[in-house]
């Protein structure tokens, strides 16, 4: 007899047909899942910004090596499956080279190898967005600000920076979207989030694949529909009117 | 500030020994962290010989594993690209319709699909052909990886060819209809061939989003695609699990920044020509039409995150 991974026996098809359709919910925690998948995107959307804004500052430096190493990273990372990236952390850094970042329990470290992967991904297209973001500065505000004795650092981070970040809402929130439809990749490492339940669920009640689709595809909807409009809003308010 | 060095003054003595400083500093940290991670995989005999021989001594690395994957990962893309260019022209065609009956539903279609993940349509795609169809189970996984690939792609190709549309000069409408063409005829001799060249540097560079996302169908579906030879790689050459992913991830790298070059030839070539109108949807290095996601084009996000392009 067939049964749910709790061990309860699927119900016959008469009595399934007597069953509220979503039923099938109760056996799984769907919030759960999608809880860490909010996390992964949170952890990974702090940690692409801060490196790629570390990334965007080497590229544009005066130092010559900082600018190759810059450059090559992005060429590297953006050509480089997500998949790859993700699985390699797992099968490389950690089962391979016994890398534990931390350690804890075997689901924390492939959460945390998730998040490692993740950023290392998304933090090359926050800097292309905000090298991007820097072009649109006007010459002038440089030069202005190097005509008052400011240094390097001086400038971009008082000066260009900022007015780079402005202009970059939209860029990023598209980069933020593609990170929260990314976190389905740890999925491949086995991190508990949506995609692997959804895979588990459409395995064993495979009676009801097109509502366990729906679900999932409804939990992604939400989370990024919200999150394109209000940072859409966001970029219109904060945007440097030229 | 296309030019980046208005960002500093020309070096002095002292900012010359100061940046020489920092050269140093970066150096030394970068050597440090390579020292690590070299004495890491020493540590665990990672940079043995014999673990990296076989990619250039063994000819039967690459007949047996890495080109037979290699092959189904461009199977899989070109296949992928090739049925979801019409469906993506359709939808996009539907988008910009003057009828609300067609240019609603193909909308909705269309940021559905741009807004969820592609690793669970293929999940779907692999449960639903097991449950309803006669596919047989090896070739499963290619099926289902190709449906989602085209599902997802298709929605945004239909972006693309929105903003490709969008992009020419209203003159080409004007014109065509002062000359008595119909809708029909407008779209398919006037705006399509021209909108073809505006986008199709775009449509190169999502080109290389396909091949990256096949990779998926490797890890979770069991398709028999580059990154799934990983694991038979290290199974029967003893464990050369960073050599493996090393050479797996080159071949990715290689075969991206060819087709990333190709784009942005073709698109220079496109900006430079005569015969078009100068019209592009751009898709270079400088904006962000690479990542694998939605709302990550010249035609703004699901919800409208705004025009990046």
């Amino acid at each position: 007899m067939p049964s749910r991974p709790d061990g309860t026996p699927l119900p016959s098809n008469e009595a399934r047909a007597r069953e509220n359709v979503f039923d099938f919910l109760d056996q799984y925690d769907v919030w759960e899942a999608f809880w860490v998948t909010i996390q992964l995107t949170l952890y990974s959307a702090v940690g692409s910004l801060v490196w790629g804004t570390a990334l965007a500052a080497m590229r544009v430096s005066p130092v010559p090596v900082m600018r190759a190493f810059g450059t090559l990273y992005i060429n590297t990372v953006r050509n480089t499956p997500l998949t790859v990236i993700i699985v390699a952390t797992s099968l490389g850094l950690y089962q391979t080279l016994g890398i534990e970042l931390g350690g804890g329990t075997s689901k924390d470290i492939s959460f945390k190898l998730a998040v490692l992967g993740l950023i290392a991904y998304h933090a090359s297209f926050v800097c292309e967005s905000l090298r991007s973001g820097i072009n649109t500065v006007p010459v002038g505000q440089a030069e202005a600000a190097r005509a008052l004795g400011l240094g390097f650092f001086q400038v971009l981070t008082l000066i260009v920076l900022p007015q780079a970040f402005r202009s970059v809402v939209a860029p990023l929130a598209n980069v933020l979207i593609a990170l929260t439809k990314n976190t389905t990749v740890a999925a491949a490492i086995g991190v508990a989030e949506a995609a692997l339940l959804m895979k588990e669920m459409v395995e064993n009640e495979s009676d009801v694949i097109f509502l366990v689709f729906a679900v999932f595809a409804f939990g992604f909807i939400l989370l990024t529909l919200p999150a394109g409009l209000l940072l859409g809003w966001v970029s219109k308010r904060v945007a440097v009117k030229r | 500030m296309s030019d980046l060095s208005v960002l500093y003054d020309a070096p002095g003595p002292r900012a010359k020994v100061r940046n020489w400083l920092y050269t140093v500093a970066f150096v030394a940290v970068f050597a440090l962290i390579a020292w690590w991670v070299l004495s890491e995989m020493a540590d665990k005999d990672q940079l043995a010989g014999e673990k990296w021989k076989p990619f250039v001594e063994d000819g039967r690395v690459w007949t047996t594993y890495l080109i037979p994957g290699l092959l189904n990962t461009l199977k899989a893309a070109f296949l992928s690209i090739a049925i979801a260019l019409p469906l993506g022209a359709l939808f996009g065609i539907g988008r910009l319709s003057e009828h609300k009956w067609v240019r609603i539903p193909a909308g909705a279609v269309v940021e559905f699909f741009r807004a969820i993940p592609v690793l669970l349509m293929m999940v779907f795609a692999n449960q639903a052909y097991a449950e309803y169809s006669t596919i047989e189970s090896e070739m499963r996984p290619l099926y289902a990886v190709i449906t989602g690939l085209v599902l997802y792609n298709a929605a945004v190709i239909a972006e693309i060819v929105r903003a490709g549309v969008l992009s020419l000069p209203y003159g080409q409408t004007d014109a065509a209809k002062a000359i008595g063409m119909r809708k029909g005829q407008l779209m398919l001799y006037v705006l399509l061939p021209q909108a073809v060249t505006a986008m199709l540097p775009a449509l190169v560079s999502q080109l290389v989003v396909i091949v990256k996302d096949t990779a998926l169908g490797g890890a979770l579906l069991g398709f028999d695609e580059l990154l799934g030879q990983v694991r038979e790689i290290t199974a029967n050459y003893g464990a050369n699990t960073i050599a493996a992913f090393t050479v797996v991830a080159l071949i990715y790298i290689l075969l991206n920044a060819l087709l990333t070059t190709l784009a942005s030839w073709v698109e220079g070539r496109v900006r430079r020509g005569k015969k078009s109108t100068g019209a592009v949807v751009a898709a270079g290095p400088g904006d962000t039409a690479g990542v694998d996601a939605p709302g990550v084009d010249a035609a703004g996000g699901p919800g409208g995150a705004g025009k990046t392009g």
